[in-house]
């Protein structure tokens, strides 16, 4: 197959990884369309599937429910899979600060709310990202970033941000503030809530630069290479809180950089769309209510123009699904002052579908998109046209492009 | 020293196991589990997590009895017992 470019020079995505509720599936081109099939996991949930672009090799991030969450590796294009050589494990003594409700008969409303100082063990793998010289990078629930300098060999926990001071220091060594600012989220597995790390930034410029993004907690950057974090949420407002422009509690549902543009970064939160041009410094608000963009889950950025992104809104938050029956993609070439819908060739009537944080994707001009319904799309423009790849795959987690 | 009988779910991730007799040395239910692992190695991360658990919904029979410390396993393992790990059943 030849590789199509796109006109900055990306070339276009030439595979589209869908991870599944029951599955890994790799969607290629070919002279009739793209054609899915399933090429893993049968009957696992998979949260996320992508490929690290240094090495060729594909990693899926299995949810097992009974037998916990596991990696699992291909070296081979998809056809065969294993376990990975190391798990992510939490190491002994990691603890979290945790929120819970619980049965209190004693109390008005029969129940009670206490902070309590839990022991981590690994709920659920959500993202990984990549860096040059073998770096993996995993983000979990509760929220942990696992860093691997040796391609996968080995993991560690990254102990400055799991030990930050937003979320009541080193409960290692004693019992810290006994105060966290990072609140949960109920995408983990097993029902807990706890906050989660669902966004992996790797500047292309420069490695030692990464950005993570919490839900719920905010945006978090680091500029030497995870030594030391910060936030970086300012400009963002939290309208749901009693504190909108609070340091931390944002609820970022995902952040996407332009590799060809690395100071471009746009956000998905559950409050609106946000946009930033100075490597989230400061973000503003982009949202464009009447135009039906304002909630959803995911985001993604353009290869090299900065001001260019797709979103699929959805009628949130108190529905979560297509707005007004009709599914479309919104996207903005001037940084958010003006969004299009995309509606050619997507359903326009009796449609419900959300699409997850990780569901969209684009590359090259490619631009994928999945939903919890088991529909998959991908439009060859960068969503001028759009045709149905699938109507009945298992719910969709994850979409990405290789 | 223990007969072992796994849920056949845990052969699709252990092939390898499928149709063994799979008889473990070990005096607890931990020792059980930490010979099971020396035989196909990952596996009691399938079993236990990384604190050495009993995962929520995986059971553990020692002569049809359920195993009660499922933090440490720490239940007493006799000579010629039959282990039986399983899963709760769940749909979706």
């Amino acid at each position: 197959m030849m590789a199509s470019h796109s006109s900055a020079g990306i070339p276009a995505a030439a595979q589209i990884l869908v991870a599944t509720r029951k599955g890994t599936f790799f969607v290629e081109k070919t002279a009739t369309g793209w054609q899915p099939r399933l090429v893993g996991h049968a009957g696992t949930s998979v949260n996320f599937v992508a490929r690290d672009p240094y090495t060729g090799r594909y990693w899926a991030l299995l949810g097992h429910g009974h037998w916990g969450a596991k990696l699992s590796v291909s070296d081979d294009g998809g056809a065969t899979w294993a376990d990975a050589p190391a798990q992510i494990c939490f190491p002994e003594g990691a603890r979290f600060i945790a929120q819970d409700m619980y049965e209190d008969a004693s109390s008005e409303h029969g129940v009670g709310w206490k902070i309590s100082t839990k022991a981590a063990t690994l709920q659920k793998l959500w993202v990984i990202g990549f860096g040059p010289g073998g770096a993996v990078y995993v983000g979990t629930i509760p929220g942990g970033l696992f860093v691997s300098r040796d391609g996968g060999a080995s993991f560690q926990l990254n102990l400055p941000l799991w030990n930050h001071e937003s979320r009541g220091g080193d409960l290692f060594a004693s019992e810290g503030t006994g105060e966290t600012k990072w609140f949960g989220t109920p995408a983990s597995e097993g029902g807990d809530f706890a906050p989660g790390i669902h966004s992996i930034v790797v500047d292309p410029r420069n490695p030692q630069h990464l950005m993570v993004a919490v839900s719920t907690a905010g945006v978090i950057e680091s500029l030497d290479g995870g030594a030391s974090w910060h936030s970086r949420n300012k400009g963002m407002a939290m309208d749901h809180t009693p504190e909108p422009e609070a340091e931390w509690g944002h609820d970022t549902h995902f952040i996407e950089q332009c590799v060809g543009d690395p100071d471009h970064l746009w956000q998905q939160n559950h409050a609106g769309v946000f946009y930033s041009r100075d490597r989230g410094a400061s973000w503003t608000l982009v949202s464009q209510p009447d135009a039906g963009v304002h909630f959803g889950f995911p985001v993604a950025a353009h290869d090299s123009d900065g001001r260019t992104a797709w979103l699929v809104p959805a009628r949130g938050d108190n529905q979560r699904m297509a707005l007004d029956g009709g599914l479309f993609v919104a996207r903005t070439r001037d940084g958010g002052s003006t969004w299009t819908q995309l509606r050619d060739g997507l359903p326009q009537g009796c449609v419900y579908d959300v699409v997850y944080r990780h569901a969209l994707a684009q590359q090259g001009g490619v631009v994928a998109f999945g939903s919890t319904t088991g529909n998959l799309y991908v439009s060859d423009d960068g969503g001028d046209h759009w045709s149905t790849v699938a109507n009945n795959l298992p719910p969709i987690y994850s979409v990405r492009l290789a | 020293m223990a007969r072992l009988h796994l849920t056949r779910h845990l052969f699709v991730f252990f092939p390898q196991l499928e149709g063994r007799e799979l008889v473990v040395n070990g005096n607890t239910a931990r020792e059980i589990v930490d010979g099971l692992d020396a035989v196909a190695p990952g596996i009691g991360l399938y079993v236990c997590d990384e604190r050495g658990r009993l995962r929520t919904h995986v059971n553990l029979f020692i002569d049809k009895q359920m195993v009660k410390d499922r933090r440490a396993l720490t239940d007493p393992v006799g000579a010629d017992a039959d282990v039986h790990i399983l899963q709760a059943l769940s749909g979706g």
